[in-house]
């Protein structure tokens, strides 16, 4: 491959992760906070059906987006009243409202599919894009793009260096010890919830509206949001490597496309499928780096000490274990 | 009445008239005796696959992986009666797909348990990435080394020889054995659940895997052994599609019912009881949607919708009823 032919797959790698970048961030936030939103699947085909059904009456992509990342938030309260409010299991209501999402994304899309609508236009921005190779890799694409980029260093910013993000964190960690210091756990579980959902929406919005643009059954956006949910783990629930992950997980993407050119034998489906044992393959390692006790002969091997501080980060505390109601 | 105003509000919103989808839905599912015949066809893998369950949620998993396992049973009851074609046998093989579909159904679930056991995975991860590893294997089946003499195709493998199906009502595709099969499934697990050592003990890893460890079981076992069973049910359900209902192997042998199953057991409370009534209510939904996009050209999703509607409604029921109790663990 040349030159150019290398930038313009690295740059087809940064647009394409840009869904799945925004849904871990949205969830990692979340899960920051101690509430797991297992619904990131169908809420991400909801909020790409709505982005690209207002784009398309209002002629405008940002008005879809808008309301792709209200219908996000407007899941994540779905989830938060199951779990927050009724004390319900939040994998049993996430999981419910998945299926549900998917189905009402089908059915209320349905006058809306193989239809053509506006898509997000590219904005080079003026001085970065001549920049050789960061240029045309990074700044030559639309502004959801760059508003993903942004959103990485910002979540990164706010979680671990500002006040409101150490509470945040307080949170996620023992909602007690933060109720006992004077916050409002159940209030910010609510505010981190809500604000994930939306990051989900955007995620939504940014594939009907340029990654695979349009609306269909299927749309193209299925298991994405279960392998943006996996990238929170793979991320040790940090943004910058949550980020890592899915500029990873779309890099290997555009290689299946070209290993698929390499062997067309087999079936291009079994490719389609490639990225969940990898995914599988990455949680065992995880698993295994964030054990307790990981046998004395390996630590003395290097590499794979190595191996295992990428991927140490260990879960919010409280992850999951929501506050009885009327408990505190 | 909650779910009833919603969907109504849906109907309205993709511009259909409410009461002629209702309709539809309860004539499309129940209004002749051929269609009772199909929604027991879509009953019997979605109560076995959903008996599956009971065992999994009681040792407190949660078992995402009912479509793989459904689909490796297929896979595993196709490869016992393509080996029967042309034998002198058939019958031999028509029985030996059973099994064998309940354990290739079962050795996907074990994958899974093993995974959460061993390997520290969520088993929502390792059940679902096994998921979409079964689909691969299956669509690779399909269109590599089982294709359909010529040319393949997303219509499946070339059919079996009549002699290698279950035998069916006239008219519909609905087997007796299948129903028989689901039938057993449920007797035998409302007898292990009530009387049995395994019952109990499973109950017990669920609610406190520390305290049984303490009197000297070993928690992990157990868990793998209820996705074992819950694997092995699941597979039947898909022997059933592929002997009984399609007779050959389809891309969409699963048809959904694995991740349809859990709905059902969620609106069941998780209680065998009421397993039977509301896998029974869900296949009509499925069987009655089928309608919907030919007469009123909207999508047969609809069913989906109202299911979910129901579970999310039955879940804020719960709640509501329990407001004072403990909330139940993750489950």
């Amino acid at each position: 491959m040349s030159g150019s032919e290398w930038l313009l797959l690295f740059s087809g790698v940064v647009a394409g992760a840009t869904p799945i970048l925004l849904a871990a961030l949205g969830e990692t936030l979340t899960e920051k906070a101690g509430v797991i939103n297992l619904s990131l699947d169908g809420t991400i085909l909801l909020a790409a059906m709505v982005a690209f059904a207002v784009a398309f009456e209002t002629q405008s992509a940002f008005l879809g987006c808008i309301a792709a990342c209200l219908v996000g938030a407007l899941v994540a309260a779905a989830v938060g009243l199951f779990s927050l409010k009724l004390g319900q299991s939040q994998v049993a209501v996430g999981f419910v409202l998945t299926l549900t999402a998917r189905d009402l994304a089908y059915f209320l899309g349905n006058p809306y599919a193989r239809l053509h609508g506006p898509q997000f236009s590219s904005v080079p921005i003026p001085i970065l894009s001549d920049i050789p190779v960061l240029g045309p890799v990074l700044f030559q694409h639309n502004w959801m793009v760059y508003a993903g980029l942004g959103m990485i260093v910002l979540c990164w910013a706010y979680i671990y260096r500002t006040p409101m993000g150490l509470r945040l964190r307080a949170v996620g960690e023992d909602p007690r010890a933060a109720f006992a210091r004077g916050e409002n756990p159940v209030r910010l579980q609510w505010i981190y919830t809500l604000c994930g959902g939306f990051l989900v929406g955007a995620a939504g919005a940014a594939f009907s509206l340029f990654v695979k643009p349009g609306w269909g059954r299927p749309q193209g956006a299925e298991g994405t949001g279960w392998i943006a949910l996996a990238l929170v783990i793979f991320g040790g629930w940090h943004p910058m490597r949550a980020a890592a992950g899915a500029y990873l997980f779309s890099f290997l993407q555009v290689l299946g496309i070209y290993f698929q050119g390499w062997i067309p034998t087999v079936p291009a489906q079994v490719f389609q499928v490639a990225p969940f044992p990898l995914m599988i393959f990455t949680l065992l390692i995880i698993a295994y780096a964030q054990r307790t006790t990981i046998p004395r002969e390996d630590r003395h091997r290097l590499r794979l000490k190595a191996l295992l501080e990428v991927f140490s980060g260990a879960a919010p505390s409280a992850l999951g274990k929501p506050l009885r109601p009327g408990s505190l | 009445m909650a779910v009833f105003g919603f969907t109504t509000g849906i109907l309205m919103l993709a511009g259909a008239p409410p009461m002629e989808a209702y309709g539809l839905l309860l004539k499309g599912s129940l209004g002749s005796g051929k269609k009772v015949g199909a929604v027991l066809t879509a009953w019997v893998p979605l109560t076995l696959c959903a008996v599956g369950l009971l065992y999994t949620f009681r040792i407190a998993l949660w078992n995402i992986g009912v479509e793989g396992q459904m689909i490796m049973g297929a896979v595993f009851a196709t490869a016992v009666l393509r080996w029967g074609v042309e034998s002198r046998l058939p019958l031999f093989y028509l029985i030996l797909a059973f099994p064998a579909a309940a354990l290739g159904g079962g050795l996907w679930a074990m994958g899974a348990g093993l995974l959460k056991t061993k390997g520290g995975v969520h088993e929502i991860f390792a059940g679902l990435g096994l998921n979409f590893v079964a689909q691969g294997i299956l669509l690779y089946l399909i269109f590599g080394p089982w294709k359909r003499p010529g040319v393949a195709s997303m219509s499946g493998t070339a059919p079996f020889p009549p002699e290698l199906w279950l035998s069916s009502v006239s008219g519909v595709r609905l087997s007796p054995e299948g129903v028989f099969l689901a039938a057993a499934a449920l007797a035998v697990t409302v007898w292990m659940f009530r009387y049995s050592r395994l019952g109990l003990v499973f109950k017990a890893a669920g609610n406190n895997p520390t305290a049984v460890m303490l009197f000297g079981e070993k928690p992990g076992r157990y868990m793998i052994l209820a996705m074992v069973l819950a694997g092995a049910f699941a597979g039947l359900a898909g022997g059933v599609q592929v002997a009984g209902v399609y007779h050959r192997l389809i891309p969409s042998i699963s048809s959904n019912y694995g991740y349809l199953a859990l709905l059902v057991v969620m609106l069941s409370n998780y209680r065998v009881a009421l397993v039977p009534a509301v896998a029974f209510f869900f296949a009509c939904l499925n069987v009655g949607g089928i309608q919907l996009p030919m007469v009123l050209k909207i999508d047969s999703s609809l069913a989906g919708v109202i299911q979910g509607a129901w579970v999310l409604a039955a879940l804020a029921a719960v709640a509501w009823l329990r407001k004072e109790g403990r909330p139940e663990e993750a489950r």
